[in-house]
């Protein structure tokens, strides 16, 4: 294994010390992301957090019209609720805070301890559960949160800007969830730190289909195909669950490993088999947003737009990984 | 690691469970686990996502020099200490879930106002059921989910029959001990239903599930304070 870390122990804190560093406007506590300006009376604070290895999700998405604070947790590990809770309370400007969590089991469980215990505070929680490739709820923990994360995040982030009261900014929040949808292919695994080899072994002419964003293997293998089979095979069970119509909001997501040329590759397929469905590709984003290390592979995230959202994913935002309009 | 548990204390005697039996259960549990790390990492990269035995040791290890800092007076407050150090160290579903296991124990066997030195066999098969109860209720998931509960609950059902039939404390908790790790092989041809493992669906047979592995070395470690303590 070659990465460039100085012990698996460290990485975490290493890497935040490096953010802080690197960008003066925000605040590095502990294990804790803050903007610099600190809680701004009267704007609803939004918090988010889960394991680290999925950057620049969370913690490159704090700052202005978008997240308060990130609680980033050991690599594929959600946080602590002493986190959740210290970020609670330094965020709360008296409107409340909003909890964006991802539908995982630990994610789920540490941010409820949190939000119980900071009884001081009002808090509102958003489980981001957008994944297609798990179908049936009753027999798992249910649809991950993957990246319509960043919809909810950037969405909700920039309502909370203009001043909107808490029940309004989670309305809106879920609102994103509902109309969001994801799905994700691997051509490699990823290589935990800590681990220190691949977490599953693919051969070399499969793909790993439906997958999750913690290295977890998918539901199903399939032989390798070109770009734009793969970028089908994500669509139309895309598709299969919310029929594209109208405006789209799409992100083609890479994991980590795979280089931006092939990433637009895949944008292309992506937004013919958009058009192919009477569907118009309204929004875009093409880049590496939720990883998950250094995986190669891709994910395809659709949002169904409506005016007030268009409007607020148009909002300006200054955060590190998202920047436009400020 | 030594038992530094001094003599008259643990598990022999009268049948009274003290607080250094507990701290031995929590050390025999900590030791098994770092020892296991790799094993467990290993079971959590087939159908996971590869961090089980990492956290784990990592949280287990803090819960080690918290009881060392902090030396309980009382069964609940080793237990109640181990707990909060699981929640506030571990991460990811384990640590709540493991946590509240210890925790829920600890209330279970805190006398209010009066800390009891010690307790009961059968009070600490009620207690032990007790923490079963929290985990359920908190991961939503039932036998057969190919979760921790699957080492579990057995683990807790056998520890109850042994003490109503009125075995001895070692006797009974191997027998819990033997149940968990039954359960825990017994997770091998399952599908997951609950946690990580449940995405994977089919393809989550075949494989023991990570978490009732580690409920098995929790539970062993039982087994293992009661023969080290009654030694002392």
């Amino acid at each position: 294994m070659k990465k460039l870390i100085n012990a698996a122990e460290s990485l975490v804190d290493d890497a935040l010390a490096g953010m802080a560093a690197a960008h003066p406007a925000l605040r590095v506590r502990e294990r804790v992301v803050l903007r610099a300006e600190g809680p701004l009376p009267g704007k609803v604070g939004l918090v988010s957090g889960g394991g680290s290895g999925h950057e620049p999700l969370h913690a490159g998405f704090v700052g202005y019209g978008m997240l308060d604070a990130a609680c980033p947790g050991e690599v594929f590990t959600s946080p602590v609720p002493d986190q959740v809770m210290e970020a609670t309370r330094a965020v709360d400007g008296g409107a409340g805070v909003l909890h964006v969590v991802k539908n995982y089991t630990g994610d789920v469980l540490n941010f409820e301890m949190a939000a119980e215990l900071c009884d001081d505070v009002t808090v509102a929680s958003v489980l981001v559960e957008d994944d297609v490739a798990v179908q049936d709820s009753l027999y798992t923990a249910g649809r991950r949160g993957t990246g319509a994360t960043v919809f909810v995040e950037k969405i909700a982030g920039a309502l909370a800007e203009e001043g909107a009261p808490l029940a309004e900014v989670a309305r809106v929040a879920e609102e994103t969830g509902r109309r969001s949808r994801s799905f994700g292919i691997a051509l490699t695994s990823c290589t935990t730190p800590a681990a220190g080899r691949p977490t599953f072994d693919l051969p070399a002419g499969e793909v790993e289909l439906g997958i999750g964003i913690h290295g977890e293997p998918g539901r199903t293998r399939a032989p390798f195909a070109p770009a734009g089979e793969l970028a089908a095979v994500a669509m139309d069970a895309i598709h299969g669950d919310l029929p594209l119509e109208g405006d789209l909001l799409v992100m083609v997501n890479g994991m980590g490993g795979t280089p931006l040329l092939e990433l637009y590759v895949v944008f292309a397929e992506v937004e013919a088999c958009a058009r192919g469905k009477g569907a118009r590709v309204a929004r875009s984003l093409v880049g590496n947003y939720v990883t998950s290390l250094d995986m190669q592979g891709f994910s395809v995230t659709v949002c169904r737009l409506d005016d007030e959202l268009t409007r607020l994913w148009d909002a300006p935002v200054e955060t590190p990984a998202l920047r436009w309009g400020r | 690691m030594g038992a530094g548990t001094g003599a008259g204390t643990g598990a022999g005697g009268g049948g009274g469970l003290d607080a250094a039996f507990f701290v031995a259960w929590l050390e025999e549990a900590a030791g098994e686990i770092a020892r296991q790390r790799d094993r467990l990492t290993e079971l959590d990269a087939a159908i996971g996502d590869a961090d089980h035995g990492t956290n784990l040791d990592r949280g287990f290890s803090e819960v080690l020099r918290t009881l060392r800092e902090t030396p309980p007076a009382s069964p609940a407050q080793a237990l109640m200490a181990a707990g909060a150090t699981l929640i506030r160290r571990v991460g990811g579903a384990s640590g709540p879930l493991y946590g509240s296991a210890f925790r829920q124990m600890g209330k279970t066997l805190d006398g209010g106002e009066a800390p009891r030195p010690s307790v009961t066999p059968a009070e600490l098969a009620e207690a032990f059921s007790a923490g079963v109860v929290a985990v359920e209720r908190l991961g939503k998931a039932a036998a057969g989910d190919k979760t921790m509960i699957d080492a579990l609950a057995p683990a807790s059902r056998a520890l109850s029959h042994a003490v109503r039939d009125g075995l001895e404390v070692r006797e009974a908790l191997t027998r819990a001990a033997r149940a968990a790790a039954d359960g825990a092989r017994a997770t091998v041809p399952m599908t997951a239903r609950r946690g990580r493992a449940s995405y994977l669906g089919e393809r989550s047979v075949g494989h023991e599930d990570p978490g009732a592995a580690s409920s098995a070395l929790i539970v062993t470690a039982l087994a293992t304070a009661a023969s080290r303590t009654a030694a002392g």
